[in-house]
């Protein structure tokens, strides 16, 4: 870890998963998909701060952190990555705009940058909630967000985070889209990649 | 003998640099290697079952290994060690109980040869069930400052006619352990206990 880094970070975890069968259908090549979650301390818990700027630069600095994290985890360069979503839980005596003041300003720069491209909007969730609380990160085609095959969402859970004055914040980076995609819709060979959408 | 039939496999790796206290030097790391397989045993009572646990022998390697990859590669670096399964609906406990051996042992190979018994922990439930697995001292299991547990489960597993399969490696004692008892640099790795 770099030393200039702001985030006071307690603990990182990282989940990879990987599905060979699908109803007894083989996964060839099995999908994959990996996150990175951190544990930091929420710099303004517990009082209300108009200012957030200072969650918006660890924002940035967990956007490389985290995406690095995620591909050493599945062991592709960054360009080879598919599909990607965010997401952050916010302790307590948090409030839901510290989760949007890491996600939303500055942290999508630098995970475009270890990508490669990303063209297409992170998709993104977030909530307040305690110990163990579950993260749904949604996922969506890196370069083209209407590619139906890699619609999907990534659960993530730590059993003893977020405490009260921390902030787990997720990223999830894929090479793959669902195990067996068959409803159609906009496929990634079709990808224009122009406007992230199509 | 029935074929091992693997749906999904997880990696948890959590490396954690303190809980409150000084940053810890090193940080403390925990993985966790899962597998769902098929249960072959779903939906019905079988007496014979044991010789599934030679079929899973090389799975518990293959698991075994890919923990010691995670954190870093180096055998030497894991001091303490868990396992643990969750057997789907369609299936009894002691489908569970088929993990203790090829789980176990493929863990003390790859260690080469740890003395502790493996601590382990079993129960049967449904898709997101979550399991924690205890953690002992890979040599000698009364070591206080390795003693812990890691809380693993997979959203969509087990499905009920499968088994979620897990081992666990971690580098070392808790990260502000300091409730005394045997510490490891005063093992005697002779019994497994001590």
């Amino acid at each position: 870890m770099k030393a200039e880094i702001r985030a006071k970070i307690r603990k990182i975890a990282t989940f990879v998963e990987e599905t060979s069968t699908e109803m007894g259908r083989k996964v060839d090549p099995p999908t994959r998909r990996a996150a990175a979650v951190a544990v930091i301390e929420n710099p303004y818990a517990g009082k209300y701060v108009e200012d957030l700027s200072e969650l918006m630069t660890i924002g940035e600095e967990l956007g490389e952190l985290l995406t690095q994290r995620a591909i050493a985890a599945l062991g592709i360069e960054g360009p080879s990555a598919e599909s990607y979503g965010k997401a952050a839980a916010v302790g307590e005596n948090g409030e839901l705009e510290h989760a949007a003041a890491i996600l939303h300003p500055k942290l999508g720069v630098p995970v475009r940058r270890v990508l490669g491209k990303g063209a297409a909007l992170i998709p993104s969730s977030k909530k307040r909630g305690g110990l163990g609380v579950v993260l749904d990160i949604p996922l969506g085609h890196k370069d083209a967000a209407f590619v139906r095959s890699h619609f999907d969402g990534m659960e993530v859970r730590i059993s003893d985070a977020p405490r009260a004055n921390e902030i787990m914040v997720a990223i999830a980076v894929t090479d793959s889209g669902r195990p067996l995609p068959r409803v159609g819709g906009l496929t990634k060979e079709q990808i224009k990649g122009e406007d992230g959408l199509r | 003998m029935p074929e091992v039939q693997i749906r999904k496999r997880m990696l948890l790796v959590e490396e954690i640099f303190h809980e409150g206290g000084p940053v810890a030097l090193k940080p403390h790391r925990r993985a966790a290697a899962l597998v769902v397989i098929r249960n072959p045993y779903a939906g019905g009572y079988v007496e014979k079952i044991e010789g599934f646990m030679d079929d899973l022998k090389p799975l518990g390697l293959e698991m075994a290994r890919s923990l010691v990859t995670a954190l870093g590669g180096d055998p030497k670096v894991v001091e303490g060690y868990g396992k643990g399964a969750i057997v789907g609906a369609a299936g009894e406990i002691e489908h569970g109980a088929l993990w203790h051996v090829p789980g176990g042992y493929a863990m003390r190979d790859v260690l080469g040869g740890a003395k502790a018994i493996v601590a382990s922990t079993k129960k049967v439930g449904g898709p997101g069930t979550r399991l924690d697995i205890p953690i002992t001292h890979i040599n000698a299991s009364y070591v206080r400052s390795h003693f812990d547990a890691l809380e693993v489960g997979i959203a969509d597993a087990p499905c009920a006619d499968e088994i979620l399969l897990a081992l666990v490696m971690t580098t070392g004692a808790r990260v502000h352990a300091r409730v005394g008892g045997l510490k490891a640099s005063e093992i005697k790795g002779e019994d497994g206990l001590r």
